[in-house]
């Protein structure tokens, strides 16, 4: 039993490591081969994965995560504008602070549950970010964002506008202009920035893997399934649901910095409520529970988001040039509805459709076709041919 | 001790706002059991009745003015509203004056139907299933509600005129002894007895008519009232509707107060959470107690003097507040033990 | 009026389909390209690639439609070789197309948010091979394209951002803006204020909470108190707070006879209905009559809060009742296509493309750093705001600024504002070092 089961979770993560590196020739054919895109879709699934932590396993809903991707980003930003363009040092200490701090806000929150603690972790991410945006301007440079800088050569120049960068300059390193980040040399934009996410996104969801087959994460399967029964048995269950809500904040972190790093600036607008929201829409569409879906989810999300919102009407009619006239005009103009401009409107039928009729996401919708497949081909093991859920 | 009246003159007047609509979402948390995040939606919807229906007595036809010209130096074609051709200049312009009051009547309509239509397409079939799964597919219910309203009537706000009558501000200095910079525009304490008196109708309504007792009843003790042969399931359509309606006429009413928006039932969503979470799930009294707590709260803390002793208080006032309330009082101030409490 | 809306929609993104469509299905390889050309996305064959980057969706989406539309227009007449402002435009080396190549395009939401609107900035030039971006409405988003265009060597043409920031301590070689700032709005209001208004008044600012507000009250402050206008308050608000009214009960009790709204957009809007609902304008306060200044004027929002714009001062950066013919060709060009006439926020996008154009055209390619050195010190005139200077030391275009004041008696529902007085360009003129910043190198890719 246990060497089947590690074979399967070795199988599936070996998988899910190949899919994740050959991303930009699977995505190629639908045009979303291009750095920024992958990127984002590497960082956004560590996110889900983290999130899903929380949420898949313990069931509590927050929507304050994005005020651990805001910290994340100002951490990082500090680090380059600090020590060095180096980014070990800005995710280290990024995703400490992100930790730190969901320490803080969880172990206020999750005094409370269900709806309650939703609300306590909106109101918490709210603050943050209004502060963020206006009084704390001395340190997040506010609505213009936290952005790196040449280094300043007149110590009265506020740290916001000039940087001092203490271990480059002690290693004696030149800049012409602003300096861009790097890996001990490997600069971070491109499909090198890509890759570097893509392998911090593949060992965060080998971690989770791990902690979800770990008694760790029975337990707060347990928390989800009946909270009381364990509460009655005396075990307290508060550790637990600190210590996943603290993980799922260094998850948000460590997205959080590696938004900075590949692209160094950092804004408030990152810890609206409405990003946590976002979140929640990624882990549910792909499958809340599950390993893989949240990551499926923030793909699908970040391409609709890029790719979707940029169909115009000229590309729908030309899509539609295939019909009469008056067809073609009222086809583009129904779908301009959903498309382009209106993506937000797919994004939230996506939404309810999923919630309504796939609770399980697009991973219970991919097992129902295979079971319906492997019955077909007579197998009696169903479950083998799609990856397992934490449930 | 003006500028302290008036704050609390203005911080009862906002929490009238926001009593009235968290009234609605509190009433379907604490009979249906239902976690309901497109209620700013409904208070957006029921503004856009507002506007819709000023759009409906604007439908004009076309006159080619022979003195003025248009922007491109045309002869401007004049648009004659039909209302005044078939009620006459006295009576069409005084029904386009008071096209707020009157979308009251619209909305009622309106959010009537399409709280039926929402309870039972959506509601239903969610009684059972998880407050998160509430929360997510009335949350996509919300994001599609607004963008099919910015796809007709654009991004920007839709500014709606109060009647003339009321548009000007009230001298209440004279009338309290203060002085005569004590002032409030008649809107505004016209929407403050408008929201205590809707306020008192719900109660009213729920207190002292069979329906009402039934429902609280249902609020109580749910599987009970059920033995007893009622069918509680079709009274919980009625109570979503009422529901709808009221946020739908606290958005009509609201719109001379602030110019309509697409994205105005996101903005009023999180506020109206933490007005009911605050004043306890479920619990009505607690909802119009918690509207007026925050509304006092936040204008006091808009003043300067205290914004300059705590910078970016009034930003972040209303969170701390519920912050500070859900840590001390679980339940909220007025909440029943045992309401969503899983 | 939403059926015309939508019909003009339709049109402004049609032309833009074919380039879109074409550099969908083809990936597209950042590093690839710049060893090609020498430059990011050297255009190759008969075309080049504009990117249009503006906020389709949120608050600005209608300021976005707008900008679109402009851009839809400015491309026309670039490939056409004349048409609307290509007819008064000082510089006539435009002759259809740029440097022999037709203008095509690809539009991207900003969302008005910096990150959304670099990603979508990102996608333009990484996978659209666009050579360019432009458009924007606010200056959050336009500092941080402008980073991101400096970066992957591209030319960024702001849209609308009225911040002194832009140009100022967060300016970039790549980047060029043709708008306004909260400094020349200062330098203009301050005289008409004092003339309309007089001396020795007692000011109450309401400000938003973020960059742009702080600079547009500091601006406001710097050009006021020459005249003795004294700042009793200066309160800030939240963004998007919605009701303003308990920001504005205390202003009655305060002592002020003047309220300045450093507000834009919807924020604007609630605000100044708000405060016009309170009967502040029609007060007398210290033997004065009450007065509300809004520093920076939006028509597409002014036209919404109808009524309660009467009377009220504020700056704008153009406007479409101005009579040169400049201004005449573009209104009648915009207005025969649209039928309504073209916001601020249309005409500067429009000026944009067009200036962008006509630089790639007298430097012979589109090498960033050549597109930019033909811009710089660049004088030109017959785009509607009279002679105007390309400032080669900030990318900071100077021209005359219009002091403007809501209607008293419109006679159709755009004529909201009328032109009180153009401030000439020497007056808000200033020199580049007050706003600090480095423009540093070029960047071609």
């Amino acid at each position: 039993m246990d060497r089947k089961t590690n074979l399967k979770d070795w199988t599936l993560f070996l998988g899910f490591a190949a899919v994740v590196l050959c991303l930009p020739i699977i995505l190629d054919p639908i045009g979303a081969n291009y750095p920024d895109l992958l990127q984002k879709i590497a960082i956004f699934g560590i996110f889900a994965i983290g999130f899903n932590i929380l949420f898949g396993l313990t069931g509590y809903l927050s929507f304050g995560h994005a005020a651990f991707i805001g910290v994340g980003s100002y951490m990082s930003l500090w680090s380059f504008k600090l020590l060095t363009m180096n980014v070990l040092p800005a995710i280290a200490f990024s995703v400490i602070l992100a930790g730190m701090f969901a320490y803080l806000i969880g172990f206020v929150s999750l005094r409370r549950s269900g709806i309650y603690f939703s609300i306590l972790t909106l109101a918490f991410a709210q603050m943050s970010y209004s502060l963020a945006y206006s009084v704390l301007t001395p340190i997040t440079n506010g609505e213009t964002g936290l952005q790196t800088r040449a280094i300043r050569t007149d110590p009265a120049t506020s740290l916001l506008d000039g940087d001092i960068r203490i271990i480059d300059q002690a290693l004696g390193i030149q800049e012409a202009s602003v300096p861009t980040t790097h890996f001990f040399g490997m600069a971070m934009s491109g499909y090198t920035g890509f890759y570097f996410c893509a392998v911090l996104l593949i060992i965060c969801f080998f971690i989770a893997q791990r902690l979800t087959n770990s008694n760790f994460g029975m337990m707060l399967k347990a928390i989800k399934s009946n909270q009381n029964r364990l509460n009655y048995t005396g075990i307290h269950t508060r550790p637990y649901l600190i210590a996943a809500f603290v993980i799922s904040g260094m998850y948000a972190g460590l997205a959080g910095s590696l938004m900075a790093v590949t692209d160094p600036i950092a804004g408030a607008e990152r810890m609206q409520w409405t990003a946590s929201g976002e979140v929640v829409l990624m882990t549910i569409l792909g499958g809340v529970g599950t390993l893989v879906g949240p990551v499926l989810g923030a793909g699908i999300i970040k391409y609709a988001e890029q790719k979707v919102s940029s169909w115009n009407e000229g590309i729908l009619d030309s899509f539609f040039s295939f019909l009469p006239e008056g067809l073609q005009h009222f086809m583009s103009g129904l779908g301009a509805l959903f498309v382009g401009e209106g993506w937000h409107t797919t994004l939230g039928l996506l939404f309810m459709i999923i919630v309504i009729f796939l609770p399980g996401g697009i991973m219970e919708g991919i097992r129902r076709i295979a079971a319906v497949f492997a019955r077909k081909s007579k197998s009696n093991n169903t479950s083998a041919a799609a990856p397992q859920p934490a449930e | 001790m003006d500028a302290i009246f008036l704050q609390f003159l203005n911080g009862l007047d906002k929490g009238g706002a926001y009593a009235l609509i968290a009234l609605g979402l509190t009433l379907v948390f604490g009979t249906l059991g239902v976690v309901n995040f497109a209620h700013g939606a409904l208070f957006m919807l029921g503004a856009f009745c507002a506007v819709m229906l000023r759009k409906i007595f604007n439908i004009s036809y076309e006159r080619v003015s022979e003195t003025e010209v248009d922007f491109l130096g045309k002869p401007l074609k004049e648009q004659i509203p039909y209302l005044k051709g078939i009620f006459g200049e006295d009576l069409g312009g005084f029904m386009l004056d008071y096209s707020v009051p009157l979308s009251i009547f619209l909305a009622v309509i309106v959010m009537g139907i399409v709280g039926f239509i929402m309870e039972r397409g959506l509601i239903r079939h969610f009684y059972k299933r998880p407050h998160a799964d509430q929360i997510l597919v009335t949350f996509g219910l919300a994001i599609v509600v607004g963008e099919l309203i910015r796809h007709y009537f654009g991004a920007n706000p839709i500014p709606q005129a109060a009647p003339k009558a009321v548009s000007g501000s009230a001298n209440i200095g004279y009338l309290v002894g203060l002085g005569p910079n004590v002032i409030y525009p008649w809107w505004r304490l016209v929407y403050f007895a408008f929201s205590v008196s809707i306020i008192f109708g719900v109660f009213a309504f729920l207190k002292f008519t069979t329906f009402g007792m039934v429902v609280r009843a249902g609020m109580q003790d749910r599987e009970t009232v059920g033995l007893l042969g009622i069918n509680i399931e079709q009274k919980f359509t009625i109570v979503f509707a009422l529901a709808a309606i009221v946020a739908g006429v606290a958005g009509a009413m609201y719109t001379p107060i602030l110019p309509p928006d697409y994205n105005m039932g996101m903005d009023f969503l999180v506020l109206s959470f933490v007005v009911v979470v605050v004043g306890g799930m479920g619990s009505l009294e607690g909802a119009v107690l918690a509207g007026f707590l925050l509304g006092i709260l936040q204008s006091f803390a808009s003043m300067q003097a205290v914004q300059n002793l705590l910078p970016g208080i009034s930003q972040i006032i209303v969170y701390l507040v519920a912050v500070v309330v859900l840590l001390t009082l679980p339940r909220g101030l007025l909440g029943r033990k045992g309401v969503m409490e899983d | 009026m939403s059926a015309t809306k939508d019909i003009t929609r339709r049109r402004v993104i049609k032309s833009g389909a074919v380039a879109a469509a074409a550099a969908g299905a083809t990936p597209y390889f950042f590093t690839r390209a710049f060893a090609e050309g020498g430059y990011t996305n050297a255009p190759k064959g008969d075309s080049v690639t504009f990117g249009f980057n503006v906020p389709q969706t949120g608050a600005y989406a209608d300021e976005g439609a707008d900008e679109l539309r402009a851009y839809e227009l400015a491309v026309e007449h670039i490939n056409a070789g004349g048409g609307g402002m290509m007819d008064t435009f000082s510089s006539k080396e435009l002759k259809g197309g740029i440097n022999g190549k037709k203008v095509k395009y690809v539009t991207g939401d900003t969302q008005t948010k910096s990150d959304a609107a670099r990603a979508s900035a990102k996608r333009m030039i990484e996978n659209d091979g666009a050579i360019m971006i432009t458009g924007g409405s606010s200056s959050g988003v336009a500092i941080a394209v402008q980073g991101l265009c400096q970066e992957a060597g591209v030319i960024f043409m702001s849209g609308l951002t009225h911040s002194n920031d832009t140009t100022g301590k967060d300016k970039r070689a790549n980047g060029f803006r043709h708008f306004f700032n909260t400094e020349m709005t200062g330098a203009a209001l301050g005289p008409v204020l004092k003339n309309n208004y007089g001396t020795d008044r007692k000011v109450y600012h309401l400000t938003a909470d973020y960059t742009w507000g702080y600079s547009q009250e500091g601006s406001m402050i710097k050009y006021t108190k020459d005249y003795n206008w004294e700042t009793v308050a200066a309160v800030k608000t939240p963004v998007g707070a919605g009701d303003f009214s308990q920001f504005i009960t205390p202003i009655l009790s305060s002592g002020a006879d003047t309220l300045v709204l450093n507000h834009y957009g919807k924020d604007m809007v609630n605000s100044l209905t708000q405060a016009v609902q309170f009967g502040l304008a029609g007060k007398q306060v210290n033997g004065k009559d009450f007065t509300i200044v809004v520093p920076l004027y939006s028509r597409l929002m002014a036209q919404g809060a109808g009524e309660n714009v009467k009377g009220i001062f504020g700056s704008t950066n153009w406007h479409w009742s101005l009579q040169d013919d400049a201004s005449k060709a573009f209104v009648k060009a915009f207005g025969e296509k649209y039928g309504f006439p073209p916001s601020q926020a249309a005409h500067t996008t429009y000026c944009q493309a067009i200036l962008y154009a006509d630089a790639c055209q007298r430097a012979g390619t589109f090498k960033p750093s050549e597109v930019g050195k033909a811009l710089e010190d660049f004088e030109f005139d017959g785009l509607g705001n009279g002679k105007v200077l390309y400032r080669g030391e900030d990318h900071q275009c100077f021209k005359d600024v219009l002091v403007v004041k809501g209607k008293e008696n419109p006679t159709n529902k755009f004529d909201v504002l009328e032109v009180v007085e153009v401030t000439p360009r020497e007056q808000v003129q200033y020199e580049a070092s007050l706003l600090g910043g480095e423009l540093g190198p070029y960047n071609n890719g």
